[in-house]
């Protein structure tokens, strides 16, 4: 047999045939050869696999534990104490830290642990409840807007730009100077029981929320729509279209729950930015009214006293950004773990 | 690229003017107007004012005259603060002075941020990136009124080496700049290098190291200027970002711009005042957008701004 040119260059390419298969080749497999088939990884699914991903992320599990802690801090924390964030203590006005007031107390003699622990809730919560309404109305319209496409994408993107244009800081501004009294004025005349416990919250926190529901659910939404658009193309969309499902189905059953993990990244990164907006609004004089209070307007309240109570302002200024850099660690932990293909 | 500009400036006219409206109507929200919290006023007294400056009419026509006036320039008077001074001539003689601030902190966040962001790329995986980039995610993290505040505690009242309020000498201008340009810097930063090391793997960039031209010159000639681009989109935020900033800044450093006139305001409810600057402010911040949207489209003619970049 005349031997290729390539086999002459490349010896090993020839296959020796008899090498390959023997004569026990043939006979069926023993039950020895059987088992070494059987995988004996178990299969890992897609938040497993995330999981471990984010667990090999140092940094990001560093700031997940800081995260926790401040929520310990926040939550639990003003059981375990004594006072009050609105009692004003006569007597003991301005006190410096101590036993009995770890960080002392303010000029109306409250008590400034616990006020810490409350400001901490409140900016945690609002931090996570204007997320939660960017991610509805973002991937809603984002979905809806991707999975029609055409004109209805062309029309609502128009709107989605337009949004994206305005100086969202400026509107909230406006927003929360504009709405306080409305607000308060609504709270006042409701006698539901529902509002009113929402009214100890401040009318702020509410023109703060509006603000997200009305501004900055757009990047989400846009987010959103280029999956959707991506998603859209595949086969079990089609496969769902050709069985008669309606667009409304597609969404819920198939699209959304395919972006979840774009969902959650974006949500998460959402927190730390609310969290920033209501401590500059309440540094501003427009955030959460008193007596309740968050990390931003204790700072802001602190700064009356900068000379001599300097600690006051650092308590909250260190936790408020504590809390910002480790959400944003966390967040980007996220990313990395459940959209491996985004990591740089 | 005509139409593209044409569309752009379309596109920010139709901003201001939503801008406008949603001011005026937030504005009408407001229960009695902006008279009710002065001296209680007589019924008659209270009308001729209303009058006066047109409260009494229908809220349409008032949104139309509001408008109308826009276009002429004119933001209507104050009625508070400096009762009856014209709105426009008041941001005039503060706005000078933020501006100054703000374009100061824009070029000193910009000429620090680009080379952290290089530094960062080229000693990428080493100590030095490290270092840089713990230094910029806590500057991005930290908020503009932190960054004030401890700077003022601690070269103003502790080591009181430097003017703690105002802006009369160029040793006032060091803390108000660096509270101001502090994020900013660090999100270049950020930026620069992240898109950095997206141009060094492109291929023009093996070209040149193939060509046998030293690192140096292949970072700073070539890849720099691409890797600029995107810095480059980031100057509209970043203006919104230094006004907004501002506002924080110059109430801190008791500084007589229009950021703490507009903060003042708003606790003083001179509802002209608020609706003014509010509309000038975001139509600056639109202006500046059109203007590096347009500049983007220059620079980078492969860029396609009239579709949806996903």
């Amino acid at each position: 047999m005349k031997k290729s040119k390539w086999s002459v260059i490349f010896p090993s390419l020839q296959p020796n045939i008899e090498k390959l298969f023997t004569d026990d080749s043939f006979n069926p497999a023993t039950e020895n050869e059987k088992e070494n088939f059987i995988e004996t990884k178990e299969s890992v699914t897609y938040w497993q696999e995330a999981w471990r991903r984010f667990k090999a992320n140092k940094v990001a599990m560093i700031s997940l534990i800081i995260i926790a802690i401040i929520v310990i801090f926040a939550f639990i924390g003003p059981l375990f104490s004594p006072y009050d964030y609105s009692t004003q203590i006569r007597g003991s006005e301005n006190l410096p830290p101590s036993w009995e007031h770890p960080f002392g107390t303010d000029g109306l003699g409250r008590d400034l642990l616990v006020r810490t622990m409350y400001g901490t809730r409140v900016s945690l919560i609002i931090g996570v409840v204007a997320s939660l309404i960017v991610l509805v109305i973002g991937s809603i319209y984002g979905s809806i807007s991707g999975y029609c496409g055409g004109k209805v994408d062309n029309v609502m993107m128009r709107i989605v730009e337009l949004i994206y244009s305005i100086p969202d800081v400026l509107v909230v501004l406006l927003l929360t100077t504009a709405l306080k009294e409305p607000l308060q004025s609504m709270f006042n005349s409701s006698s539901s029981d529902f509002i009113k416990g929402l009214a100890t919250l401040g009318p702020s926190l509410f023109s703060i929320f509006i603000a997200f529901g009305l501004l900055y659910w757009v990047s989400n939404a846009r987010i959103i729509r280029g999956q959707v658009i991506m998603l859209k193309q595949q086969e079990y969309v089609t496969a769902a279209k050709a069985l008669g499902a309606k667009g409304s189905h597609i969404i819920k059953k198939h699209l959304l729950p395919n972006c979840v993990g774009q969902l959650i990244v974006t949500t998460c990164l959402q927190i730390p930015s609310a969290i920033f907006l209501e401590s500059f609004l309440s540094f501003l004089g427009n955030g959460v009214s008193a007596p309740m209070t968050s990390l931003g307007s204790l700072a802001s309240d602190a700064l009356g006293g900068i000379y001599s109570y300097t600690y006051r302002l650092v308590i909250p200024s260190v936790l408020l950004s504590l809390l910002i850099l480790t959400l944003n660690l966390v967040g980007d932990g996220l990313r990395d773990a459940l959209d491996p293909k985004l990591k740089k | 690229m005509a139409k593209y500009i044409v569309k752009r400036i379309v596109q920010a006219f139709f901003v201001v003017i939503l801008i406008a409206c949603i001011t005026f109507f937030l504005m009408n929200m407001v229960p009695g107007g902006p008279f009710l919290s002065e001296k209680a006023l007589s019924p008659e007294v209270l009308a001729a004012k209303e009058a006066k400056y047109g409260l009494d009419k229908p809220l349409l026509v008032q949104l139309k005259n509001y408008l109308l006036d826009l276009l002429k320039l004119d933001l209507g008077v104050s009625f508070k603060m400096q009762i009856n001074r014209p709105v426009l001539t008041i941001i005039m003689e503060m706005f000078p002075v933020s501006c100054k601030l703000g374009a100061i902190s824009l070029v000193w966040a910009i000429l620090c941020g680009i080379p952290i962001g290089c530094l960062a790329a080229y000693y990428r995986g080493t100590w030095v990136d490290n270092v840089l980039r713990v230094f910029t995610t806590i500057g991005v993290s930290i908020p503009g009124f932190v960054v004030a505040t401890v700077l003022l505690v601690i070269f103003g009242v502790k080591l009181s080496i430097l003017p703690t309020m105002g802006l009369n000498s160029f040793g006032s201008y060091i803390m108000p700049v660096m509270a101001l340009s502090l994020s900013p810097m660090c999100y270049v930063g950020r930026l620069t290098r992240s898109s950095m090391l997206d141009v060094i793997n492109q291929e023009y960039i093996r070209t040149a190291k193939a060509k046998g031209l030293s690192t140096k010159v292949v970072i700073f000639k070539h890849a720099l200027r691409n890797s600029l681009i995107p810095v480059l989109t980031y100057l509209g935020p970043l203006t919104a970002n230094i006004l907004t900033g501002g506002f924080v800044v110059e109430t801190v450093f008791s500084i007589p711009g229009l950021g703490r006139y507009f903060v003042q305001s708003i606790s003083n409810r001179d509802y002209p005042i608020i609706m003014g600057t509010t509309i000038f402010l975001a139509s600056f911040v639109v202006f500046m957008t059109l203007i590096v949207d347009i500049l983007y489209k220059v620079v980078d003619p492969r860029m396609d701004l009239s579709k949806e970049a996903n």
